[in-house]
């Protein structure tokens, strides 16, 4: 009840002319930052923090989360109309709405990403507005074995529900964890695998990774397929995108499901990225229409998107209330907090009420706009889709040269750029599943680090992961996860009228 | 830093837009790069920004400033990006004494000597943290408690590894007759959560590093590491303020100074002219009331190094690390 009075009165805060006006800046510059591949919300944040520092704290937030809403919004207009995801959690997106868009429904791909998108963003907030104290104390819970525990889980759930054969995922996985080590290793703080190479020491940028996995392999397969977009109708049919959003709720168990996995892996550290991958492995699996999950499948798009916008949503509370930021851009908005004089951690909410729920409000506000505003820019987007692939094909090139060029101003960025788009091809054609490489990436350091760490704490002993019902739950479920497909095959044998297949 | 006597000259000729000595006095001719050897948000992130509001704001410089990240191998990204610009003063990197402490442990591909020091801004302190439910009141409670257990069972959380936090946690122990086990996070923010949450015992962290927390009471702090109380101010808690904190050496553990300060520095082969342009910009900047607003604001010690001072600054932190480095096996032969 507390809260949902402070809440009232957030909303008094966040609904004056002026707000409102810097929700709809926010989101529409967001949105542009989304769009365009390379400049992503963390880029788009930090440009923006210096304009901020004359501004209200409260006023300066709500600024630069529009902009985060927007950018996450925009990042999957990339990723379903031209398969480059803006932002790691967009990855999954790309699975089934690239080929959605590219089989003539572009608009009902991105009416579907948005209207899951803009449900899983309002299941985070109320979550945030429900539960801030108590999920200050879960994410407390979470030294170096959970989180060990939890990447484990999303590894594991790859293994066991990726889809593709075990075998080929592990491999996958392995080459993104020996690409994750290169650079400084924070255990040892030894210099690892930069073959020479000085300038390695950094380590290899997920952006540098996509662009070229994704951006450039993509585009070499749809070379050598001859691959021809088809000019699709300009017009957005406003009457498919209200049948997609209207058909919405018939997702509804994927959309709840996907907004709680979000929700947790967002209060606990694992983030959007591994929530969007966990959901879509999820969904794929306990899906009837399985068969269809890659070739441009609604629940395909549902699911990642769901997750990964409550996930965003939800990571904002750590941020706040222990000053552990979920994500890139959550850290440079943690930044801001700290020169306009505020500092995150518990007493924040006890400290700076006005701030905190004036925020939470304007979260309500900023996505509805956000969902308001990228749906009326959907045309433009979608118009893009009927420029031919000749005048396509080296936009994209450029696109992913300046993109990853603009990551660190680096040569060797962009050449490494053009190696993994090597990789990427070759990927695709042996048929090995580029998502567990990426997941690796991403999060494979720090899977090493905190075992390490907690390595460090037991003097060597696995016996850590078994100590406390958390990690031990997590790790278990896990290990459920990795033997998945061997149960499932177990019962389908035993059961040979099951629907289940194996 | 033979250039030391016109500082003042420029100083002066600058102040009154006086051009005419036009060999002596240099000037930006196009947009300066300022590289933060840290992530956004991180000290040093923060310390850059700091300086660049500053000189936007009087307009010190008439040509625009951009801040970029090169966070990467704990700072050694925005080093060797840095010593690769050799000759261009239109790089300045904001480091910390991680500028020559790295390259000491680790491999990287620079030495501060491939670098033109400008300045130490500022010192950034130490304290030694408890959580706030542990039994101890003092530094002595702590050890005692420490020492009776078996070596390694207690655990010190820090950012990174052989750098000022684990090089600190390696000083007590030798100071107290302890053995802690070292858990390097990747920064001080993160080691702060991992004691709010009870899984690591202690932590070394700089005041700004765990202020919300100790707000919040999640965490107190025992001892300053340095040779007298940080300056009186407002309450941090109810009841307590930095000043209120006693010393490492009041309350007996013999460690009297230990500091971070804040660097900034040149690529190398830059002119001396080029040199003397930003020391001199970075002492203009320390003299606004922004500056010491930012102080505060940061619980930072006050003290401004340059020239001899801040080389000789450079050579005891070295010599102070090294025999740390020395007996913890952690030198690289080359």
């Amino acid at each position: 009840m507390e809260n949902l009075e402070a809440l009232m009165h957030g909303f008094g805060i966040a609904l004056s002319g002026n707000h409102i006006f810097l929700m709809v800046i926010g989101v529409l510059l967001g949105i542009l930052v989304g769009v365009l591949p390379g400049l992503g919300a963390p880029n788009g944040v930090s440009l923006l923090l210096p304009l901020t520092f004359g501004m209200q704290p409260v006023s300066a937030i709500i600024l630069l989360s529009s902009m985060y809403w927007g950018a996450l919004f925009g990042g999957s207009v990339t990723s379903i109309l031209f398969n480059i995801p803006g932002e790691p959690s967009s990855v999954a997106t790309t699975f089934d709405g690239y080929p959605m868009a590219r089989d003539g429904r572009p608009t009902t791909a991105l009416a579907t990403a948005f209207g899951s998108a803009a449900f899983g963003a309002l299941v985070g907030v109320v979550l945030i507005t429900l539960a801030a104290s108590w999920v200050a104390q879960v994410a407390l819970a979470f030294g170096p074995p959970e989180y060990f525990a939890v990447y484990f889980l999303a590894f594991a759930s790859f293994i066991g529900m990726g889809g593709s054969p075990p075998i080929k995922t592990l491999v996958s996985l392995a080459i993104g964890f020996a690409l994750a080590a290169v650079g400084i290793d924070t255990v040892s703080g030894s210099v690892r695998l930069t073959m020479g190479i000085d300038e390695m020491v950094k380590g290899v940028s997920f952006v540098v990774a996509v662009m070229g996995l994704f951006g450039i392999g993509e585009l070499m397969i749809a070379v050598e397929e001859e691959f021809h977009v088809k000019a699709i109708s300009s017009k957005v049919e406003w009457r498919e995108v209200f049948r997609t959003l209207v058909g919405l709720p018939k997702h509804g168990w994927a959309l709840l499901r996907s907004a709680a996995i979000g929700c947790w892996m967002g209060i606990t550290p694992g983030g959007p990225t591994a929530a969007s991958f966990m959901s879509y492995g999820i969904a794929k699996r306990l899906s009837p229409r399985r068969a269809n999950f890659g070739k441009g499948e609604p629940e395909g798009i549902v699911a990642p998107e769901a997750a990964d916008h409550a996930a965003g949503t939800s990571a904002l509370l750590p941020m706040l209330s222990l000053g552990i930021p979920g994500s890139a851009t959550a850290a440079v908005m943690m930044g801001g907090l700290m020169i306009w004089g505020l500092n995150p951690g518990p007493m924040l909410f006890v400290e700076q009420k006005d701030f905190v729920w004036g925020l939470i409000a304007s979260m309500y506000l900023g996505n509805v706009v956000a969902v308001v505003l990228v749906l009326l820019t959907v045309p433009i987007f979608a118009a893009l889709m009927r420029v031919p692939f000749f005048i396509i094909a080296p936009v994209i090139v450029i696109i992913c040269t300046v993109g990853a060029y603009s990551v660190s101003n680096s040569y060797l960025d962009v050449m490494l750029m053009m190696g993994f788009g090597v990789l990427g091809y070759l990927f695709k054609k042996l048929h090995y599943p580029l998502a567990p490489l990426v997941l690796a990436i991403v999060i494979g350091d720090k899977a090493e680090d905190a075992f390490r760490q907690s390595m460090l704490m037991s003097k060597g002993s696995l016996g850590i992961f078994f100590a406390k019902p958390l990690v031990t739950t997590l790790i278990l479920l896990g290990a459920a996860l990795l033997l998945m497909p061997t149960i499932w095959r177990t019962i389908g044998r035993m059961m040979p009228r099951s629907e289940v297949k194996p | 830093m033979s250039q030391k006597p016109t500082f003042a000259a420029i100083a002066f000729g600058l102040a009154i837009g006086f051009t005419g000595a036009a060999n002596a006095a240099w000037q930006p001719a196009k947009p300066i790069e300022f590289i933060a050897t840290a992530g956004p948000g991180g000290g040093t992130d923060n310390f850059a920004r700091a300086v660049q509001n500053i000189v936007t704001k009087y307009k010190l410089v008439e040509q625009p400033i951009v801040v970029v990240n090169k966070a990467g191998g704990s700072g050694a990204e925005g080093y060797t990006y840095t010593k690769a610009m050799a000759g261009d003063p239109y790089k300045v990197v904001f480091g910390t004494s991680n500028a020559w402490n790295q390259p000491m442990v680790s491999k990287v591909a620079y030495n501060y000597t491939d670098l033109t020091p400008i300045a130490a801004m500022v010192q950034d302190e130490f304290l030694l943290w408890v959580k706030q439910d542990a039994p101890y009141q003092n530094v002595q409670d702590f050890l005692k408690a420490v020492a009776a257990k078996p070596p390694g069972d207690v655990k010190m959380g820090g950012a990174q590894s052989k750098d000022t936090d684990e090089t600190l946690t390696r000083m007590i122990d030798k100071a107290a007759k302890v053995k802690f086990v070292y858990i390097p996070f990747k920064s001080g923010a993160e080691a702060a959560v991992q004691l709010a949450g009870g899984h690591i015992d202690a932590h070394v962290n700089n005041p700004s590093e765990s202020i919300g927390q100790w707000k919040g009471s999640t965490q107190r702090p025992l001892c300053a590491f340095s040779p007298q109380r940080l300056p009186d101010g407002p309450k941090v808690t109810a009841t307590q303020n930095w000043h209120d904190i006693p010393t490492c050496v009041e309350s007996g553990l013999a460690i009297p100074q230990f500091q971070q300060p804040r660097t900034v520095w040149l690529p190398g082969k830059v002119t001396a002219d080029q040199t003397a342009f930003y020391v001199d910009l970075m002492k203009k900047v320390q003299a606004t009331p922004e500056w010491k607003e930012y102080i505060e604001r940061t619980s930072q010690t006050d003290t401004f190094l340059i020239g001899d001072a801040f080389n000789k600054f450079i050579k005891e932190d070295i010599e102070r690390t090294r025999k740390v480095a020395v007996d913890e096996g952690w030198l690289i032969s080359n």
